[in-house]
């Protein structure tokens, strides 16, 4: 029988400590991602982590595929252009609901209605982590910041919906609590072609959960699992409860030409590596 | 580091990589772990594990070590 490759082989086990805070669920996130690697059995060196800058944006530190290090917002621009350089690796690009969808949030639009070959996995954990704890665009309405001391006052984004209207062809939603399901979705996005986000609901006990969720580390945890529901439970629900909810499971699986192919066929000269030959 | 064992299984604790979020003793469904006064994890009940390897997929610091022993 073949031996199973180990999450050890894309892990830097002598990084360890971790940097992240007690009970941040970004561990349990990376673990869930070296573990996909090790089920599809890709070699590290065929895959690029592009990351922007957060507490989930250091995860590149801890692998040991190729990592491109960007700056805010950019994971999704640099990862563009990795994959358009060289279309045989496979690139992951990993951001914060921050750095995706706030600074970031032209590139992902831009990057899922382009349908670029590119997983783009996102730790939503409501806040800015590293900066201490101001609101992002998924930070649900009336939650506590250190911007919004008195609740904030604008809807979140769904970035699930958003990432359907603007293209991805394979869309899903776990959290940190549902490991294996989590697993299970990230490696689905690996293996398919095109623009392919999974959000993964996160903790953020030091900022996030010390404002809005008394309690411990533990008790932000159970947030996490008790807010995120099937697609059949969330439909039974009426809407002020429907608004506390997030549907988890896999909500996008469509073939979409991604932008390569796209591209290749408008251009019969691009060659295979996706360069133009000029002939 | 803690290693316990019983017929099947082997839990390793790495007391210097965790950092007592307390998710994987809240989290067993069998209870299998105690917390300590520091809120480290003791194995109390290893015979009620089932090898789910929940813990280890949810410690969020790659502390927990959950190893099946083949006893032939
Ligand atoms: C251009 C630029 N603007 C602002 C910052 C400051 N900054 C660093 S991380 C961050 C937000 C991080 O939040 P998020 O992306 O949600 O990730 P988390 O830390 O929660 O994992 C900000 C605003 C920066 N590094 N660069
Ligand atoms: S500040 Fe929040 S996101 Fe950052 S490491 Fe701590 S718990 Fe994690
Ligand atoms: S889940 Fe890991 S870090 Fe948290 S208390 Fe258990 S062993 Fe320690
Ligand atoms: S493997 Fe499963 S049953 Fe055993 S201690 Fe861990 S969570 Fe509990």
């Amino acid at each position: 029988m073949a031996v199973k490759l180990s999450y050890r082989e894309y892990f830097k086990e002598e990084a360890l400590p971790l940097m992240w805070c007690a009970g941040c669920g970004n561990g349990i996130l990376l673990r869930a991602i070296t573990d996909a690697l090790a089920d599809l059995e890709i070699p590290p060196h065929q895959v690029v982590v592009s990351t922007g800058i957060g507490c989930w944006g250091k995860a590149d530190d801890y692998m040991k595929t190729h990592g491109f290090h960007g700056s805010h917002g950019r994971a999704l621009a640099f990862g563009t252009g990795i994959k358009l350089g060289n279309p045989d690796l496979h690139v992951i690009a990993l951001m914060g609901d921050g750095d995706a969808l706030a600074i970031g949030g032209n590139h992902f639009i831009h990057a899922a209605r382009r349908n670029i070959d590119i997983t783009a996995i996102i730790s939503n954990n409501f806040t800015y982590g590293m900066t201490g704890g101001q609101y992002s665009p998924t930070t649900p309405l009336s939650y506590k910041t250190t911007t919004s001391p008195i609740g904030v006052a604008e809807p979140a984004f769904d970035v699930c919906s958003l990432s359907e209207e603007c293209g991805a062809n394979y869309v899903a939603r776990s959290t940190v609590y549902h490991v294996t399901q989590l697993k299970r979705f990230i490696a689905a996005a690996i293996q398919k072609k095109g623009f392919n986000v999974v959000e993964a609901i996160n903790t953020c006990p030091t900022h996030f959960g010390r404002r809005n969720i008394p309690g411990d580390t533990v008790e932000m945890m159970n947030y996490v699992k008790e807010i995120s529901i099937s697609k059949s439970r969330y439909e039974k629900l009426d809407e002020e409860e429907k608004a506390k909810h997030l549907v988890t499971g896999e909500l996008v699986n469509r073939d979409r030409p991604d932008f390569l192919s796209v591209y290749r066929e408008i251009n019969p000269a691009a060659s295979e590596t996706g360069r133009g030959e000029g002939k | 580091m803690t290693k316990t064992e019983n017929k099947d299984v082997v839990i390793h604790i790495d007391e210097t990589l965790c950092k007592r979020c307390g998710f994987c003793i809240e989290f067993c469904n069998t209870k299998v772990y105690e917390a300590d006064q520091d809120g480290l994890p003791l194995i109390k009940n290893l015979d009620q594990c089932t090898n789910c390897r929940l813990c280890e997929l949810r410690c969020p610091d790659f502390a927990i070590k959950v190893e099946v022993v083949n006893n032939e």
